[in-house]
């Protein structure tokens, strides 16, 4: 079988869940399509996995209500083992990608990272993947009686839902004590469209100004726009906004259909993270800033002056 | 305790990327200690420098000749030796996990710290699999850390915020910026690390095989389409931008 670990938020079932079912049924692997979800308070999630995924497992437990490195590696070795997957298939968010190698050292299995396409080829597994700060895209493959593989966020299309419903089935879990104590929790909240499923992306940089501008102009196209929030690694950096909205290598990786850039210099470091959207505007005042050099529309121009004018047309 | 800190060499960031017969060819490349391991080294420095008992710190790298750079790097920035396993090879993280455990294990280390995110294969595997090796925890992208004894505290980025946490060494910590300015290596510094241990290991010691083939690597721009809208007149321009995204993207509504 198949065995993907759903990724879920706020009692909702992630996109890149659905993403992963849709990376299941491309790679060519053959078997059930089963999505493990793990966590506390689950009906909504695993009714929501069992309406695109062939069965549904779900380990529903209050030692499951947060996300724990050691233990999420703990409980997906375990189904792995006792389901024989023969494909494991994890999330490529921070928190997938922190434990997918620790299921791969468990299961003895080689570790397909943070892969944008997947293909079998005789026994192996192969993928497509971004490497060199996402210069280069390389093609790896691996085999063995498991393989381990964390996907990209937006790399592939969200499963629709099947005809008929998945069953679900409950799960026991021998989980060991967490060994690393969490002692203080600070959650970036935001109540605008999350940046890994937006379809539209307005982000600032050091250009704005200030982060009095940045609420004006970033947000205030944003809200326009009906569009998500992001910030480069220098406004972070500088305190203006949460590192939630941070894009980029050390940031998010997003992949909208439109990325609008203002006052951001374009640094390969910021490239990384959203130099795969299918459209990227760039407003900026220095004709030379390498962000032209990736944008499909540009205007060379004082964000002061552009974008109120862009705020004011988008309300007609 | 003993500090061992990983250290891989990588394309300067703002070198271009060249590929050869399907892979990427670094000839000619200008290549650096990768940045997020630079944070490692540091703060192996900075816990000795602020009191935690750090009997020895020892920077490991593994990988070709040139790579040995890198490691006089760290040692000119003070750590106190290195181990170079000189190899050709090109080990997947998961491969590389099992030899950096190997070290960790011989030298008997309790603290590991490496980047979170290499510069090069943009992977961030390489602490969570050695951690689950050793069997040890694991905190990553890490960016405040202390040691009191054998009491680890600090604070990461998690996938919605941060959290602060405490754990027992022994254990692997990833790095990002933000935890500290590297400093550079000073003249004199520069000079005493030629005369630090560099010892050489060679792959064979390890056992240790790819688990990952490389099959091709492509530079894949995107066609970018670089239509420039004249910024002079904000309102046309806005509208002129507008237009286009509505109706020749099509990617608004
Ligand atoms: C290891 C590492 C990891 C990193 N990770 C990330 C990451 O994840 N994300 C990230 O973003 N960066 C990252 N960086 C930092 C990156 O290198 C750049 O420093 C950063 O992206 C610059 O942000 P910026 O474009 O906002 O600021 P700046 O470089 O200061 O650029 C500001 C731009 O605004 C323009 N401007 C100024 N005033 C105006 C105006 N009134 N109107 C219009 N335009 C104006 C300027 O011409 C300039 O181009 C990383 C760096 C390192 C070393």
């Amino acid at each position: 079988m198949i065995l993907i670990v759903a990724e879920h938020a706020g009692g909702k079932l992630a996109k890149s869940t659905l993403e992963m079912v849709t990376a299941a049924r491309e790679s060519g692997r053959e078997g059930p399509v089963t999505v493990l979800v793990l966590g506390q308070g689950t009906t909504e999630i695993a009714n929501a996995a069992a309406a695109v995924a062939d069965q549904v497992l779900v380990a529903d437990l209050p030692s499951l209500a947060t996300y724990n490195t050691e233990l999420w590696a703990a409980a997906t070795t375990q189904i792995a083992q006792e389901g024989e997957a023969h494909t494991v298939i994890i999330g490529g968010s921070r928190s997938g990608r922190e434990y997918a190698p620790r299921v791969a050292v468990r299961l003895d299995a080689p570790y397909l990272e943070d892969a944008i396409h997947l293909a079998s080829t005789g026994a192996a597994l192969q993928a497509q993947r971004y490497t060199y700060l996402a210069r280069v895209t390389e093609t790896v493959e691996a085999e063995g009686p498991v393989v381990v593989v964390s996907v990209k966020p937006g790399a592939f299309a969200p499963a629709a839902p099947l005809a008929a419903a998945g069953e679900q089935y409950d799960v026991e879990l021998d989980l060991p004590a967490p060994r690393v104590e969490v002692t203080g929790r600070s959650v970036e909240k935001t109540s605008r469209v999350a940046l890994t499923e937006a379809d539209v992306i307005v982000t600032g940089g050091r250009g704005v100004g200030n982060p009095e501008n940045f609420s004006l102009y970033v947000e205030g196209l944003a809200d326009r726009l009906g569009a998500g929030v992001g910030a480069t690694r220098a406004v972070v950096d500088a305190g203006w906004r949460p590192y939630a909205e941070q894009v980029g290598q050390t940031g998010k990786t997003v992949q909208p259909k439109a990325y609008v850039a203002l006052g951001v210099s374009g640094a390969v470091q910021h490239l990384s993270g959203m130099g795969k959207s299918r459209y990227i505007v760039a407003i900026n005042k220095d004709a030379e800033a390498p962000i032209f050099k990736v944008a499909d529309y540009g205007i060379v121009g004082d964000v002061n002056q552009i974008v109120p004018a862009l705020i004011e047309a988008a309300r007609k | 305790m003993k500090i061992l800190t990983l250290v891989r060499q990588v394309p300067d960031a703002e070198a271009r990327v060249k590929i050869n017969a399907g892979s990427v060819d670094l000839e000619g490349t200008t290549l650096v200690i990768d940045g997020m391991d630079e944070y490692g080294v540091e703060e192996a420095l900075r816990l000795r420098e602020g009191g935690a008992s750090v009997e020895e710190i020892v920077a490991l790298a593994v990988g070709p000749k040139r790579v040995e750079d890198a490691l006089r790097t760290a040692l000119a920035m003070g750590v106190d030796r290195a181990i170079h396993i000189e190899t050709d090879e090109k080990l997947d993280p998961i491969a590389l996990s099992r030899i950096v455990a190997q070290v960790a294990q011989a030298e008997g280390a309790g603290l590991i710290l490496v980047g979170g995110q290499e510069a090069d294969w943009d992977s961030q595997a390489l602490g969570a699999a050695t951690a689950e090796r050793l069997g040890w925890p694991q905190l990553t992208w890490t960016n405040e850390l202390r040691v009191e004894g054998d009491s680890l505290t600090g604070r990461h980025d998690v996938d919605d915020g941060n959290e602060s946490f405490r754990a027992s060494l022994p254990a692997v910590v990833t790095t990002q910026q933000g935890l500290n300015e590297p400093r550079y290596p000073t003249l004199p510094n520069i000079m005493k690390a030629k005369r630090k241990e560099l010892r050489k290991d060679s792959l064979e010691q390890y056992g240790v095989q790819p688990t990952v083939r490389v099959v091709n690597a492509e530079i894949q721009t995107r066609a970018r389409l670089n239509k420039m809208i004249d910024g002079k007149d904000p309102q046309t321009a806005a509208e002129q931008l507008l237009d286009l995204l509505r109706n020749e993207a099509k990617v608004l509504a």
